[in-house]
């Protein structure tokens, strides 16, 4: 069945500012969908708010609305444009409750809009869940025993009916939000109050609790034909209970017999038939009981979601892609599969590899957090790590993640303390798995961790493994180390810095590396082909892993085969955390785009599964890796690229540089020792007095002491804060003695032996952003954005206006000059970020970043102008002056940046701004003049919500 | 996690070797060396008669995760001469098992190999097409394995379904009114689940049992097994099958080795295909329908579209992958085969229709039967 003829124009609906529970993984998403409607000759129209997505770039669709997502926006776009139909499945559940909204008011009907992709009866099937129930019932798919309550009474009265412990389900929210296991009455009643106010519909489910079961997931795609497929099965490593957005989770099932396996497939199938014929994607997710098997469905989602994102990543089977495809009639086996080119769409993927999932959480930046996992998400982003073998990718997960480990624990960094780890084992945390770790290598059973976490034994019997592989490891010294053992340690995922520790003596990593090489121990570099090696593939997706050379003593078999051509590494910015997020994953992929216009091979390292960064046919090349510097060594190696962007990724990319420099791999761009200066506070400030920039006085402190004097040298109130952080982390404004000691103090039990800076802060001072361009001769201001909050919030944080709204020419004027020549001293080549406080009309440089920066998707938004393409070429050795026509804003009016923030899924978090950046996102509203709303609103509420 | 550190090696007809540990019982194994793309059912696929004397490389890294659970078996024994992994499990994590995958094959005298890299080895295989190895933890030396895998018979023009069939013709019950008879040329006992679950009585043949022998007991339909072995080395089962295609109006149906001795029997040519297929994820198109069904596939040889005489025969399934034919409907006959597998085990269930279909048409007979 070709595609239908009559559906020329589709208005596709974003899903607006990244929160917790709907990340980057629907820029993801919705770029692939936009892109293939496009290719099939579909005029696309595009609703989104978020600045920061490569989806509302000019690129990707025809035209794009940057409008915030109200029902009232999306029906005034869908009468401007009269599209033939929507497709609100690549948006999320914002998408899917706008369209909701939208058909009970019969707008789409009375259009003659059709809706494609989905079907808005079986959405509210699944999302209202009695329903759910009933038709599960109907077609004999267990389901855990519940009923719905409106009303505390009846809650209390199915309570009894069902026994504790109970979970607590509000009808109607996102990403589960206030859903909670509860095991004592008052536990009940707050929850149950708390869950019917949440529920737009103000009521609550009460279900049969089957924490502890193990939990799998299914992505599913069908088409108009009915014809079904599985793409990817997951199995959570952490069992029921926990929010599979906060579970490590692991692609293909590990745990499942083909019979099993085989009896929950016929099961989703089943479900999916039973809701509605709609063509696209599904996610059905169980809930086993290990003893006795019993299996029961738990939620379908008729949509594509974070699972089929990372389900795409794990396989190399674009989803979305294809979903977007079936959506405007094509059937499965029409489509080809884009990985091997030569085989069919309709088939399921089949993996010679191990993938696992590890989310990334946050929660040092809400203070007060409540860090135990449970129903509802809470974790900001995810890392996804493939290896041949369970234990290599859990690994390289850890190594992904960037919280300061060079695997899962056996770093030096351990605390065996028997008492922590079984208090911190009790509940479930983020550290978890490293806390099972600890536990094993305390002498715990499989059995002692499978009682206390409920985590399948076939997973703490791998992690036990570990262990043993550890103690072995322990025995030896570099000299007496077996070369077999050493390939071991790295075929189970051990980093050269993990075995450096392990061994005996004073061996540092470098020697560990030095010492494999000499042995011809490598990694190899595999293919993600879709299919297990079967049939041969052209999509250039790689992993790393070790395997044994053959018994002749030949290497063992590279795939990535190195071309003639001239290649740039682009480094990518790691999971999602708050203050560094999609923004620079945009970058990357402009980066990654425009080296390939430019005639290189661009290459790819990146670690995030929700990101477009990640999609297989984005870059030349692409390595799925950790951004961990032993893996980007080796790829480099490998590949010999003539440089490595580091601008692009954030500080995740920055930090490479240091060891980039150090071993001779060329930086395309500023060059080290100016990104190295800028990081230098002393030095730093030393650049702007030789330049004659004001700027705070400021001092460092290694103590409380050494800080309280600094503090009364400069005057209160001051800025502290620790050096190479993130989003300002741990950072606070002090205004006498005590407050400081106190900062100071937590600053230390945070991140011991770290340099504190401490700077005076201009109270009442106006803060400006800006971003630039600068090629080593000329400079390009791309925008200057003034604040609407006073200076103390962080700019993540703040509402920005571009252009400024009260700045005189002046004030503008010196700014520019400031940035020009901090820029040219610099000898900036690409991006630069200057942020600047303007306190009773002097302009006062706050700090500088020579890279591309948060700002930078929403300027080039705004203006039009594509600062990260050009600031790559820039690296590439172009010059500014060969892209006039490019640099050429087009604003009206003004844009606004309006931080969007996840306090909601915190309630126990006060909601307070201050230095720490705590907005998990961003829109861009663009006003006509200062009297709008969204300039007024955050106007006359500026400084409510500052704390110190 | 025991560790046994009995080193063990891998050696191809065409040279290459690699080295690992020995898993299983310790000793020596040749035969054709496969492989099979499926992440779940290993067991089934190791005891699947289809596979007798070939040896079985997984391309999913870890096997053995949920230990054997003995009425998951499709035969009383393992059928492959040998096994091949990338990262064994000696644990396994299964309340409901029997017993480890590792005490199971040594159980069995089953040897195997694990820690190579079986993606390399398919990738070899795809390229240089099915070959002959040798497994052995009892010789370390290349040369020698080397040569032991040359020496090894090819399976082209080898009968081995006598081998795995049944000596004697037994009997298995059902509560259903349709009696079909079976020829084992080594089937999987899902495949009799299936019938007996569709109301068939059974009656299971050993290979070359004659058909007068067969029609005595007085079927209601003859289905003709899956099975090892190269067909065109079957005359004898040929020669069965063209009789109840020519001379009787019984239902027949065919799966698999079936499948190709349906083909010859009515002229068309099985060829041996360069690494064939074994997985549990090949899309195949039902003409007839249009819909696409996920199939369990596991043949080396296959039937030569363009051989297939239109009068005779018509194409009724398609590999949506390489075209290649998956299913025959017989003209002016009563009967159909498939290439691929429909009992699934393991696999996709969306086949199973198929032994539905074979049903209905034992209705119409045996009604018309009735009739007469």
């Amino acid at each position: 069945m070709p595609k239908r003829d009559d559906i020329r124009k589709v208005l596709i609906i974003g899903s607006g500012p990244i929160v917790i529970g709907q990340a980057c993984e629907f820029d993801y998403s919705g770029t692939q969908a936009c892109r293939a409607l496009r290719a099939e000759g579909i005029e696309v129209v595009l609703i989104n708010s978020n600045p920061a997505t490569i989806m509302t770039d000019p690129m990707i669709a025809d035209r794009v609305y940057l409008r915030p997502l109200s029902a009232e926006n999306v029906r005034e776009v869908a009468l401007l444009e009269k599209p033939d139909a929507v497709l609100p499945t690549m948006g999320g559940q914002t998408a899917l409750n706008l369209a909701v909204e939208l058909e009970n008011e019969g707008f789409w009907r009375e259009q003659g809009i059709e809706i494609i992709g989905a079907d808005i009866t079986a959405i509210r099937i699944t999302e209202d869940r009695q329903a759910f129930r009933d038709l599960m019932m109907r077609i004999g798919i267990d389901i855990p025993r519940s009923r719905l309550a409106r009303s505390l009474l009846e809650a209390k009265e199915i309570a009894e009916e069902i026994g504790f412990p109970l979970v607590i389900r509000p009808s109607f929210t996102l990403g589960g939000t206030g859903a909670g296991i509860v095991w004592t009455r008052e536990e009940f009643e707050r929850r149950v109050l708390r869950g019917l106010e949440m529920s737009p519909v103000h009521e609550v489910l009460i279900e049969e609790s089957i924490y502890g079961w193990k939990e799998f997931e299914l992505e599913l795609l069908r088409d108009r034909h009915d014809n079904v497929i599985i793409v990817c099965s997951i199995e959570n490593v952490d069992p029921m209970g926990i929010h599979t957005g906060d579970s490590v989770t692991v692609a293909p099932a590990q745990t499942l017999s083909d019979r099993l396996y085989q009896q929950m497939r016929d099961m989703a199938i089943r479900m999916m038939r039973s809701i509605g014929n709609f063509a696209g994607g599904c996610n059905v997710q169980f809930a086993v009981d290990p003893k006795t098997e019993r299996m029961v469905a738990i939620e379908i989602n008729p949509r594509v979601s974070r699972s089929s994102a990372l389900a795409s990543k794990a396989t190399g089977y674009p989803i979305a892609k294809v979903a977007a495809r079936l959506a405007i009639g094509y059937t499965l086996d029409e489509l080809p599969n884009d990985v091997t080119g030569t085989t069919s769409a309709c088939f399921e993927p089949a993996l010679d590899y191990v993938v696992v999932k590890i989310p990334r959480w946050n929660f040092d930046k809400f203070p007060g957090a409540d860090e135990e996992l449970g129903m509802q998400m809470k974790a900001v982003g995810e890392v996804m790590a493939i290896g041949r073998t369970f234990l290599e990718a859990l690994q390289k997960a850890w190594q992904s993640l960037e919280v300061g480990r060079d695997g899962l624990g056996m770093d030096g960094r351990d605390v065996l303390d028997p008492q922590l780890v079984r208090k911190r084992l009790r509940r479930p945390y983020w550290d978890r798995l490293l806390q099972i770790r600890n536990a094993f290598a305390l002498g715990a059973s499989v059995e002692e961790v499978y009682d206390i976490t409920r985590i399948d034994p076939w997973f703490l019997h791998q992690i036990r493994y570990l262990v043993e592989l550890e103690r072995e490891a322990r025995r030896y010294t570099p000299r007496t180390l077996p070369r077999d053992f050493l390939l071991e340690l790295k075929q189970a995922g051990f980093s050269d810095a993990q075995i450096a520790h392990l061994l005996q003596g004073e061996v540092r990593e470098e020697e560990v590396r030095k010492l494999r090489q000499s042995w011809g121990i490598r990694p190899v570099f595999k293919l993600v082909d879709t299919c297990a090696a079967e049939f041969p593939a052209e999509t250039p997706y790689y992993y790393s892993a070790y395997e044994r050379e053959d018994a002749w003593g030949n290497p063992p078999e590279n795939e990535s085969v190195r071309s003639d051509r001239p290649k740039v590494v682009i480094l990518g910015s790691g999971p999602n955390r708050i203050g560094q997020g999609i923004e620079f994953d945009y970058s990357c992929v402009h980066g990654v785009l425009a080296a390939r216009q430019e005639g290189y091979e661009a290459i790819m390292i990146n670690c995030n599964p929700e990101t477009v960064s990640t999609d297989f046919d984005v870059a030349d090349k692409l390595y799925f890796e950790p951004l961990y510097w032993e893996r980007v060594r080796d790829i480099l190696e490998h590949e010999q690229p003539i440089g490595v962007i580091v601008q692009l990724g954030g500080q995740t990319a920055l930090k490479l540089a240091q060891k980039l420099h150090e071993h001779g791999f060329p930086i395309l761009g500023t060059a080290f020792e100016s990104l190295d200066l800028a990081e230098d506070r002393g030095k730093f400030s030393d650049l702007l007095r030789e330049l004659g920039i004001p700027y705070p006085p400021y001092g460092v402190a290694h103590s409380v002491g050494e800080a309280i004097n600094v503090a009364r040298r400069i005057g209160y109130p001051v800025l502290v804060r620790p050096s190479y952080v993130l989003g300002g982390q741990g950072m606070r404004i002090a205004v006498n003695d005590e407050e400081l000691a106190a900062y100071v103090q937590r600053i230390y039990e945070m991140l011991p032996d770290n340099v504190l800076l401490i700077d005076r802060f201009l109270e009442n001072g106006i803060e400006v952003d800006v971003d630039a361009l600068f090629d080593g001769e000329e400079i390009y201001i791309g925008g200057i954005m003034q604040h609407i909050e006073p200076a103390g919030v962080h700019s993540g944080d703040s509402t920005a206006v571009l252009p400024p709204f009260s700045l005189s020419e002046e004030i503008q004027a010196t700014i520019r000059d400031y940035t020009e020549r901090i820029a040219r001293r610099l000898q900036v080549v690409g991006a630069i970020n200057v942020q600047f406080v303007v306190q009773n009309e002097v302009v006062y440089v706050i700090e500088a970043n020579p890279r591309a920066s948060r700002t930078v998707p929403f300027v080039a938004k705004a203006t039009g102008v594509p600062l990260a393409d050009i600031a790559t070429r820039l690296m590439l050795g172009r010059k500014l002056r060969e892209f006039r026509h490019l640099l050429q804003p087009r604003l009206e009016g003004y844009a606004i940046k309006e931080p969007v923030f996840s306090f909601e899924k915190f309630p126990e978090v006060e909601r307070e701004l201050g230095p720490e950046m705590k907005s998990t996102g961003e829109a861009i509203v663009f006003v006509r003049d200062l009297r709008d709303e969204h300039f007024q609103r955050p106007y006359k509420i500026r400084s409510l919500y500052l704390s110190r | 996690m025991p560790h046994k550190r009995v080193p063990a090696k891998l050696a191809l007809a065409d040279g290459t070797v690699v080295s690992g540990w020995a898993i299983g019982r310790l000793g020596e194994a040749a035969g054709e060396l496969c492989f099979n793309t499926s992440m779940t059912g290993y067991q089934e696929i190791f005891t699947d008669p289809s596979y007798y004397g070939q040896l079985m490389m997984m391309s999913y890294p870890h096997i053995g995760n949920y230990g054997v659970t003995e009425e998951h078996s499709e035969a009383p024994r393992p059928m492959v001469q040998g096994v091949i992994v990338r990262a064994f499990s000696y644990v396994y994590s299964n309340p409901h098992a029997d017993t480890s995958l590792d005490e199971w094959l040594d159980r069995h005298g089953i040897v195997g190999i694990t820690g190579v890299d079986t993606r390399m080895l398919v990738r070899l295989l795809r390229h240089k097409g099915a070959m002959n190895a040798v497994i052995s933890s009892v010789d370390l030396d290349n040369e020698s394995l080397v040569e032991k895998a040359r020496r090894w018979p090819s399976m082209q023009g080898l009968e081995l379904a006598s081998r795995v069939s049944t000596p004697d013709p037994y009997e298995l019950p059902s509560d259903g009114p349709f009696r079909v008879a079976v020829y084992d040329y080594g089937v999987k006992r899902s495949i009799l689940e299936q019938l007996r679950s569709r109301g068939c009585t059974l009656r299971v043949f050993p290979a070359r049992t004659p058909v007068e022998a067969v029609l005595a007991w007085n079927p209601d339909g003859v289905f003709f097994s899956n099975g090892p072995g190269d067909p065109n080395a079957m005359p004898y089962a040929i020669q069965t099958v063209r009789f109840f295609l020519e001379q009787t109006d019984l239902p027949l149906f065919g799966i698999c080795l079936g499948h190709q001795l349906m083909a010859l029997a009515s002229g068309c040519t099985v060829y041996k295909m360069h690494t064939g297929h074994r997985g549990a994820n090949h899309p195949v198109k039902n003409l007839q329908t249009g819909r696409v069904e996920i199939t369990t596939q596991n043949h080396g040889f296959a039937v030569a579209a363009d051989s297939i005489d239109p009068t005779v025969a018509r194409i009724s399934h398609l590999n949506l992958n390489d075209h290649t034919v998956e299913g025959l409907e017989f003209v002016g006959r009563n009967a159909f085969c498939v290439q691929y597998h429909p009992e699934a085990c393991p696999g996709p269930h969306d086949s199973r229709y198929l032994f539905d279909e074979f049903r209905a048409r034992l209705e119409v007979y045996v009604t018309q039967k009735v009739a007469c």
